[in-house]
């Protein structure tokens, strides 16, 4: 039997059984201070520092506050400055805020070109699946492992199982990656794909951007898996190839990832796009969605009675009924500038809806500068919406960009758990056109058949 | 890590699916730079709720996929911390199972009729060198990685054994190692 995209990484990053070698460790402000405790309470150093790279993000303000020291949140302060602290002791590599390379972990490992085909990768954060659309190995980890990578550039892992979800099929119009991953989160439950590394496969992701390849990837988790990738092809290579931390030619080992067409998968799942819709989530975790056209579901269990009551929402209400307080574009799930181009094309000449706060994130510093120099802050600030600065911001809220109880958000970020934007803060997960639509209209609309 | 022998006592009960660790954990308390204390965090904001009934006790039964979401395992510190030493429930997310075994939490599959009996029972006796539950009433076997198994049972620091294979990691780098990415370079 031939070997899948996932064996070949495996097999090649086994120091011996059960002991996997590190590639490149990303590290965060939130899930590392403690790892570094670690190390110094056993007199133990970093291994591999020019494998390890940091960034400050969760936590960081983006109201342009220009370094950490300033960061008026003190919580929040100490633990960027203890990252920096940290990461000077111990020789890491680090963009901290007021840096040109700062921005979303996620964001700025394939921008700098750090992530590569063929890498085992992991940080401590359950979106690491995202370097998974280059055809890498990348998984999320505990504050224990990070502080074990730190110090071995191993991991203690048992092999998972492999999953191959195959998508059929052209997307129509208006539908795009987060669709497709909504969708599929949606088919297969928020634990479908636990125990188990997924690879994205078929036609309708190979007609995919690097950035809808990582938006799908970046929510695997989302479906409980513990990997999601993709194998590389020239889309993937004209998009590394020439980054500052990248080959400026394809080396011919990135050629020999791919899954062998006789290669075995404990479980397959097909997913045929012509029947998948522009998605809104309507509950308290991703796979409680439903097409825009649809209509809020009948509770059809104590847990759905449970969410539908946090998200203040009826049974047989059509989802474009439902009015929104906030916009919040941006994550690591859709903040690139491929996202804010899409959004912009939506807003562009239009004005926010008068009860409606709307936002731009952009993923990184770069990504801002980018999308100032094709004009695009200014599409969007004309438009209403507040251009901030890098970071997660209100995907999760650990900064002050979060939404009041009972605020109703569209957002492209990847989760929609109770409290997750802000106590009491109702999430609606959409893609960047969806949430830019619904932020001119002050409601979900269906972006096929939109005309403003 | 302390190691596990028995664990005996009261159950607590939370019958919920798909707990994710943004209730475990909320987000306001991970911006701690210290490993102890989130035990007076656990379920922030579900803990305001009227009817909310946590006690704390050794042992926590719940529901499937426990844990899901975020990687952070201040989730684990807070249930640790809260005082549960070994959880009962039909399944785990991958990244939170983990973590608890990193930490010496005891995360235990059993299926769904049996969590209820013990959930019913009130107490239980969990004994991992048997990998068996016993309750007034029943007992169950239940699976766990050897190896895994093994680090609790004498709760060993996870590092420090990695750390006396150094030379196969040397032997890997010098023979297997990829030229890049450098990221002190950049």
């Amino acid at each position: 039997m031939g070997k899948s995209l996932f064996d070949k990484i495996w097999e090649r990053h086994e120091v011996a059984s059960g002991l996997l070698y590190i590639d490149l460790h990303l590290v965060h402000e939130v899930t590392s201070p403690q790892a570094f405790d670690g190390l110094r309470l056993n007199g133990r150093k970093v291994r591999r520092p020019d494998r390890t790279l940091a960034t400050a993000d969760h936590n960081t303000p983006t109201d342009g506050t220009p370094r950490a020291a300033l960061i008026k949140d003190e919580l929040s302060r100490v633990q960027v400055e203890t990252l920096e602290k940290n990461a000077a002791e111990f020789g890491i590599p680090i963009y901290s805020l007021g840096s040109e390379g700062q921005g979303i972990v996620h964001v700025i490992g394939p921008e700098l070109g750090v992530t590569q085909p063929g890498m085992t990768i992991v940080c401590g954060d359950s979106h690491t699946a995202t370097h998974g659309a280059f055809g890498a190995l990348s998984f999320g980890i505990g504050t224990s492992e990070v502080e074990h990578v730190l110090a071995t550039q191993t991991l203690v892992q048992s092999k998972p199982k492999s999953m191959r979800i195959r998508y059929e099929g052209e997307p129509g119009f208006g539908v795009t990656a987060k669709d497709l991953i909504l969708y599929t989160i949606g088919q297969m439950g928020t634990a479908g794909a636990a125990g188990y590394v997924v690879e994205y496969a078929g036609p309708a992701i190979e007609a995919l951007s690097m950035e809808g390849r990582m938006t799908i990837c970046n929510m695997t988790i989302e479906g409980g898996g513990r990997a999601g990738m993709i194998a590389p092809d020239q889309t993937t290579f004209d998009y590394v190839t020439g980054r500052p931390a990248a080959p400026s030619e394809v080396p011919p080992e990135w050629r020999e990832l791919f899954s062998d067409p006789d290669a075995g998968f404990d479980k397959e799942l097909v997913i045929d796009c012509t029947k998948i819709s522009p998605m809104v989530s309507w509950g308290t975790n991703p796979a409680m969605v439903a097409p825009v056209s649809d209509k809020v579901p009948v509770a059809a269990s104590e847990q759905d009675e449970r969410a539908l009551e946090y998200m203040g929402l009826s049974g047989g209400t059509p989802i474009e009924q439902i009015k929104l307080d906030r916009v919040f574009i941006g994550s690591c799930t859709n903040s690139r500038i491929g996202d804010l181009r899409t959004a912009a094309e939506v807003v562009r000449g239009r004005k926010v809806a008068d009860n409606v706060y709307a936002m731009v994130v952009p993923g990184s510093v770069k990504v801002k500068a980018a999308a100032e120099a094709e004009g695009l802050d200014k599409v969007f600030r004309e438009a209403g919406f507040d251009w901030r600065a890098a970071g997660c911001s209100m995907c999760l809220g650990m900064n002050p960009d979060i939404a009041a109880p009972g605020e109703r958000v569209a957002s492209t970020s990847n989760r929609n758990f109770e409290g997750r934007q802000g106590r009491g803060a109702r999430t609606h997960l959409v893609s960047p056109q969806m949430a830019a639509a619904a932020a001119i209209e002050g409601h979900f609309v269906d972006i096929r058949t939109w005309s403003n | 890590m302390r190691a596990i022998e028995t664990i005996t006592g009261k159950v607590s009960v939370l019958n919920r699916d798909d707990i994710d660790t943004d209730q475990i954990m909320p987000k306001q308390f991970l911006k701690r730079v210290e490993r102890t204390g989130f035990g007076e965090f656990l379920f922030y904001d579900w803990a305001k709720e009227p009817d909310w009934n946590l006690p704390k006790n050794p042992i926590l039964v719940t529901g499937k996929n426990f844990g899901c979401g975020s990687s952070r395992e201040h989730a684990p510190w807070g249930l640790e911390d809260y005082g549960f030493q070994a959880i009962i429930a039909p399944s785990y997310a991958d990244i939170f199972y983990s973590n608890c075994t990193k930490i010496g939490l005891l995360p235990i599959v059993l299926p769904p009729e049996q969590c209820a009996a013990i959930a019913e029972a009130g107490e239980a006796q969990v004994d991992l060198a048997a990998q068996e539950v016993r309750w007034p009433g029943g007992s169950a076997h239940f699976d766990v990685d050897p190896d895994i198994k093994d680090r609790l049972l004498k709760g060993l620091d996870d590092i420090g054994v990695t750390l006396t294979r150094g030379d196969a990691i040397a032997a890997y780098e010098a023979a297997s190692e990829r030229s890049g990415p450098v990221t002190t370079a950049l």
